[in-house]
């Protein structure tokens, strides 16, 4: 069996230590035996809509994101979306979430013109708004799993009918700051504001995406549960951090202490 | 007279912030004094018979603040210094008032400034500089400038605001400071690194911040890479590119946590420079001082012996006693620097014991997210042991989990005293004890090994 991940534009879209997702999804795989591939594409690079199943965007200022958005819809858009439709795992962070979506407004200069994969779009409120900095953790909708991570975004997402958020951010402001709803969801693409970076301290969300992309080539497949100590310990000390109260993950004993330096 | 009150009230204000412990005092007094008097600032400044130096960027600007002032001194000349590395502009207004006499006289001939990325555009109006050194521009605490092209361009608010006869001395290794500097109209003293060891054909790290054209958005082709995006560039679209530097590095040579030495090559004549501060980022910082030193016409062997005799600022490449063997402290805040440092510490030993200390304060950066940029895979088959601390010891030793490290190497201890106690523990005879903490964890491990008579306080030194 092997993960094959397709890192999209890893020098240019890597503001918050994206490639930690990369790293996450990687190491996971390799602790149960499954082989990983990781084909880096870059800006002109063509992408093979069957030979990955898993595809990751990170994020990057106004500048990356100007160069990175042609791109994304001209060069490798048409194979994204056929791979997508066909079931293949994507996650965007951040500024990559935003290129998903229709469009980008920013502050200043012309719409970037989005890939449309996720029915939302995004609109900066312009170059004196307030930037919504900050840690943040959501809770799933439905099964009310736990997200902790950073949020540092000037643009506000919202979504269309289509598309479903992730979940409610508990502490943080999430895609707009005014449903409080964070993230966005279709078939197996996802879309979020949270790094930190995101899967490292959320691996059930890597074992997720994990799943979905091997599911694509493989059939339904039982993913070996791992111990996750590290990983637990470190989302508890994150969410008390964020001040968010009485969340426990399995194993994590609640021992981050709050104390000045 | 409204002066007068302003400098005695902030004198009053710095003893009366020692006695109390509240802190140094670097910052407190500056803000009063300008709040009796906003214009003190200026006031001062231009009191200073040879002007102001004001220097600026991501990493160094302590360091090479140190190094310059070094040099000043050994060419006798008195300097008023924000040497503790408050460096907003009430860190400023309190190192004029504590230089100058109640009537407002300066006991000082030049002012030498480090100032924060994001407030050079206010310190440029308010000191009206004489020289400006640009260090780097590396991508740090984004939670709190937002993005780095932000910084970038507040610096072209500030270059455009600056005198024309003023000197700027800039990176010519760093392409994104190098492109908002080609335009001042005044003299420019570049300064760069001709060579770097290993610096041929490395790859840019994952850390690169500047890696496609600022004119043409081409990804840059460098010869040389000699720490995160800087090197000798090239864009091969458009055909911007570093440009030879007035002050040359050459000969680098580095020797571990024991320093390192260079020969400086400016105006046709070579100056041979050895420095006791470790790494190749202090290299850069020793050439930035040189070259402000001589845009000043401080004589080149008066240069190298104020560097000989500059000893590391608090923190970064400090040595510490803890009883019977030495720690070295290395601040370390963002993925550049830290990759520097890591490559530092391997340099000088092969399995190193490391305490790695990650605070996520305001002065940090409360993203913590930069720690999955740097090259911590560096420590996966050298580190003998790891002691992670600090409020995100938890995210540290995640990071070093994926990383590749075995859980038995890392142990995490949440108070300063028992994570010393622990590291100290492990080291075997006659080795030494890494430390790289972020800013606050820093202080706050300082303060530890100040209680226990390790360390000066870092207002003192």
């Amino acid at each position: 069996m092997e993960l094959r991940i397709c890192h999209l534009y890893p020098d240019l879209l890597n503001l918050y230590g994206d490639r930690g997702n990369v790293t996450t999804l990687a190491r996971r795989a390799q602790w149960r035996g499954i082989a990983v591939r990781v084909i880096e594409a870059r800006l002109d690079d063509p992408v093979d809509p069957d030979a990955s199943d898993l595809f990751f965007i990170g994020g990057g200022e106004d500048r990356q994101q100007r160069l990175a958005a042609p791109d994304l819809c001209g060069v490798k858009g048409p194979a994204l979306r056929e791979a997508a439709q066909a079931g293949a795992a994507v996650l965007a962070v951040c500024g990559g979430y935003q290129l998903l979506g229709h469009y980008y407004r920013p502050a200043g200069g012309p719409d970037l013109i989005g890939l449309g994969l996720l029915d939302l779009h995004t609109v900066h409120p312009g170059p004196g708004s307030r930037r919504i900095i900050g840690n943040i953790v959501v809770k799933e909708t439905g099964a009310g799993r736990i997200l902790v991570g950073f949020e540092n975004h000037g643009g506000r997402t919202y979504l269309g009918p289509k598309a479903r958020p992730i979940g409610t951010a508990i502490v943080g402001s999430g895609n707009n700051g005014a449903d409080r709803k964070e993230g966005a969801v279709w078939k197996s693409v996802y879309g979020t504001y949270l790094h930190g970076p995101l899967l490292p301290k959320n691996p059930w969300l890597a074992d997720e995406l994990t799943a979905a992309a091997l599911r694509r080539r493989y059939g339904d497949i039982v993913l070996e549960p791992l111990p996750d100590l590290e990983e637990h310990r470190a989302a508890t000390a994150a969410a008390i951090r964020a001040g968010a109260r009485g969340l426990a993950w399995p194993g994590a004993r609640a021992q981050a202490p709050e104390r000045p330096a | 007279m409204r002066d007068a009150a302003a400098i005695a009230a902030a004198r009053l204000a710095a003893s009366l912030s020692r006695l109390t412990r509240m802190g140094g005092g670097t910052t407190l007094p500056g803000r009063i004094a300008t709040v009796i008097s906003p214009g003190l600032v200026a006031g001062l400044s231009s009191r200073l018979a040879r002007g102001v130096v004001l220097i600026s960027g991501t990493n160094g600007k302590t360091t090479t603040a140190r190094s310059l002032a070094g040099i000043l001194e050994a060419a006798g000349l008195a300097v008023v210094h924000n040497r503790a590395g408050a460096n907003l502009l009430s860190g400023i207004a309190t190192a004029l008032a504590r230089g100058a006499t109640l009537r407002g006289r300066m006991r000082g001939e030049v002012g030498l400034f480090e100032v924060d990325e994001a407030t050079l555009p206010a310190a440029v109006e308010a000191t009206r500089p004489c020289v400006v050194v640009l260090l780097n521009l590396f991508r740090d605490q984004l939670d709190r400038y937002g993005e780095i092209d932000l910084i970038a361009e507040r610096w072209r608010r500030a270059l455009a605001a600056l005198p024309s006869e003023s000197t700027l001395v800039y990176n010519a290794d760093d392409p994104m400071v190098a492109d908002l500097c080609r335009d001042h109209a005044g003299p420019v003293r570049a300064f760069g690194l001709e060579e770097a060891p290993h610096g041929e054909g490395r790859a840019l790290e994952h850390a690169a911040d500047a890696r496609y054209c600022y004119r043409c958005g081409r990804p840059y082709e460098y010869t040389l890479v000699t720490l995160g995006h800087m090197g000798h560039y090239r864009c091969p679209g458009c055909g911007a590119a570093r440009a030879t530097p007035q002050v040359c590095a050459r000969e680098v040579r580095l020797r571990g946590a024991d320093g390192s030495s260079a020969t400086l090559v400016a105006d046709g004549s070579a100056i041979p420079v050895s420095t006791v501060l470790p790494g190749l980022y202090n290299v850069y910082d020793v050439t930035a001082a040189a070259a402000a030193a001589l845009a000043l016409g401080i004589a080149p062997a008066t240069v190298a012996s104020g560097i000989a005799a500059t000893a590391p600022a608090f923190g970064r490449g400090e040595r510490v006693d803890l009883g019977g063997c030495e720690a070295l402290m290395l601040l370390a805040k963002n993925p550049a620097g830290f990759n520097e440092v890591l490559r530092t510490v391997l340099l000088a030993e092969a399995s190193p014991v490391v305490l790695i200390a990650i605070n996520d304060l305001i002065a940090d950066g409360r993203d913590i997210s930069w720690l999955w940029d740097v090259d911590f895979e560096m420590l996966r088959d050298s580190a003998r042991a790891v002691v992670v601390t600090g409020l995100r010891a938890e995210d540290m030793a995640l990071r070093l989990k994926y990383a590749g490290l075995s859980a038995e190497r890392v142990s995490v201890e949440h108070e300063g005293d028992t994570a010393l106690d622990r590291a100290r523990r492990l080291l075997r005879e006659g080795e030494r004890l890494y430390i790289l903490p972020t800013y606050t964890a820093m202080l706050h491990l300082r303060a530890t090994l100040t209680r226990r008579g390790a360390v000066r306080g870092f207002w003192k030194e």
